[in-house]
């Protein structure tokens, strides 16, 4: 299929019925564009399965998901770990595959498991990694990376002699060292307490502030809340849907409120019809959704219109819905 | 082509070696001492000469070969199975590098080691024996290209290598054997003749061999030969290591 970066519409990610898909008509290129791309291991597993996604330059993406979703499969994909089964990955532009010399030199990675040369010393590690993409020493910029993440104290030192937030900043500052416009983060936060994850995502924060283009994979929906722009949601190797994050977070405030009633239900009476609710037949339930923080829930009422039309309540049930509902819901949408 | 990475990953490795200098460095010359006294002083003076050069001095440019091998293999495994065995190979793998900057960098350093360690081991021997060096720039040449075929070698063991038991078999097993039995403390023609035949399977012997003749302008095979099977096995380590990355083996999934 041939497609024009610059004017071709962004693939649909995901079509929810009822919910036209944003097709925010973008001034400029994704730094970062995924194509149908799928991945199958060798052990017939299949990670990734016709996986689209475009990001643009500055934001932030959390890839959500729970794990062995695919989510490192994905970013392990555009940084060259892992060799994709079909489709491809531009970085800048540039194909990962075809054109790795010119995309590696955009990326930077963060990798999950904490991996250094325990006898290095944090300079020099960051040294090596600049010298691998081709770049001079330049001592005044990985002092400021240094800086900026804490470790300039620490220049000396060996990397085996830091505390594990320490090696983790040492893995975020070889990162960075070659000026990379996009950073991957693989869980930065994984087995990470409360204080250093807060503590990383103010690191993320300021790269933003600085103009680098972050991906950062998760489990926590917190860490989603807390730093992404916008939120992809990856399981059994689908990239169920990509969305702001206020949107997304918009759903996920929604209460519901499951009322059972003792007989059945014809049609829902004209006398409800402003509580837009929904009727499960099978369940003889009537759902009503709600703003949790709004100021009036309207339960009151909705409870005195239910009894002035003479509907008998068998149990009554409140929810948060959750991103696992969300899951769910997507799910049943496309089965 | 990335010349910056090969350097950078060429200074690390280097820089490993000098940080460890003294095991770089003791115990080859330590060994190699143990053998001029055993072999060269104790036991060699009770055997007559080998074409014209004393004992002591004939084993000089095998046991030089010996070490040089060893370490070779060794340091250039080690080199490319550690960041692999810590995980920060990921590195290599997300750099703007292909097979041959990485090559040129872990290879070139495991080779430039050896080929000091075995100037080193030649100095010492100095000290235990006497001997000449007829050709000096066939001797260099000799060196080197045995330095970085079998740092070529130890690559690939080193990339293949699933733990450090593996790491240590290949040196242990093959090539220790084949460089006792490759001529390192006899020439060839001191064997019965159907093991003259069986040697010159082993590749080992022609770069013993030609080694000596660099020495002393004798050699068991005619340098020539020598020369093309030390240039034959380099191209088939360089094809292997080609092919391994290419594909992706034991690399990517």
């Amino acid at each position: 299929m041939a497609t024009c970066e610059t004017c071709s519409p962004f693939p649909a990610i995901v079509q929810l019925p009822g919910h036209s898909v944003h097709f925010e008509k973008k001034t400029m290129t994704a730094i970062l564009s995924v194509q149908n791309l799928s991945k199958q291991y060798d052990g017939g597993f299949q990670a990734l399965k016709n996986v689209n996604l475009e990001i643009d330059e500055g934001e932030i993406l959390a890839l959500l998901g729970p794990n062995g979703a695919g989510k490192t499969t994905l970013i392990s994909i555009i940084c060259g770990l892992v060799n994709a089964s079909s489709g491809f990955a531009k970085v800048g532009g540039f194909d990962v595959v075809s054109d790795y010399r010119q995309a590696r030199s955009l990326i930077g990675l963060v990798p999950q498991e904490i991996a250094l040369e325990p006898f290095q010393t944090v300079l020099d590690a960051l040294r090596f990694t600049r010298g691998l993409f081709g770049k001079r020493n330049d001592p005044a910029l990985l002092k400021s990376i240094l800086e900026k993440l804490s470790l300039w104290d620490k220049k000396d030192a060996k990397t085996m002699e830091l505390s594990g937030g320490m090696k983790r900043r040492v893995l975020i500052a070889k990162a960075l060292c070659h000026e990379p416009r996009v950073l991957f983060l693989d869980e930065p936060t994984a087995g990470v307490d409360v204080e250093l994850r807060k503590e990383m995502w103010d690191v993320v924060q300021q790269l933003k502030e600085d103009g680098v283009t972050i991906i950062l994979t998760t489990h926590y929906i917190e860490e989603a809340e807390a730093i992404a722009d916008r939120v992809g949601v990856i399981r059994g190797g689908e990239l169920l849907l990509v969305e702001k994050k206020e949107t997304l977070m918009q759903r996920m405030g929604k209460r519901q409120m499951r009322v059972e009633l003792m007989q059945p239900l014809d049609k829902i009476p004209e006398a409800l019809a402003r509580y837009n609710l929904d009727y499960l037949a099978d369940e003889q339930t009537l759902v009503y959704s709600y703003e949790a923080n709004g100021e009036r829930t309207g339960i009151a009422s909705l409870f005195a219109d239910l009894s002035k039309a003479g509907l008998i309540l068998r149990d009554v049930e409140t929810r948060q819905s959750s991103l696992e509902d969300i899951f769910v819901g997507l799910v049943e949408d496309k089965s | 082509m990335n010349l910056l990475a090969a350097k950078s990953i060429y200074s690390f490795e280097m820089a490993r070696f000098f940080r460890t200098l003294s095991q770089s460095l003791i115990s080859p010359v330590l060994s190699t001492s143990l053998y001029f006294i055993v072999f060269g002083a104790a036991i060699g003076s009770r055997i007559d000469e080998i074409d014209g050069v004393s004992y002591g001095a004939f084993i000089v440019p095998g046991l030089i070969m010996l070490s040089v091998l060893t370490q070779s293999i060794s340091n250039a495994s080690f080199g490319i199975y550690f960041p692999k065995f810590l995980g920060s190979i990921y590195e290599l793998h997300t750099a703007p590098v292909s097979f041959v900057e990485i090559v040129l960098g872990y290879v070139g350093a495991a080779a430039t080691k050896s080929a000091l360690i075995g100037l080193v081991i030649l100095g010492t021997a100095e000290f235990f024996v006497d001997f000449e060096i007829l050709h000096w720039g066939a001797m260099l040449a000799f060196l080197a290209l045995t330095c970085i075929s079998f740092s070529l070698f130890g690559f690939i063991i080193g990339v293949w290598s699933k733990n450090f038991e593996q790491l240590q078999m290949v040196p242990l097993l093959v090539i220790t054997p084949l460089v006792f039995l490759g001529g390192s403390f006899y020439s060839i023609s001191m064997l019965p003749p159907i093991w003259q035949t069986v040697t010159l399977f082993n590749p080992v012997v022609y770069l013993i061999s030609g080694f000596r003749w660099a020495f002393y302008g004798t050699a068991d095979i005619n340098i020539g030969v020598s020369l093309m099977m030390i240039a034959a096995f380099m191209f088939i380590c360089l094809g292997i290591i080609g092919w391994t990355f290419k594909t992706g083996y034991k690399i990517k999934t």
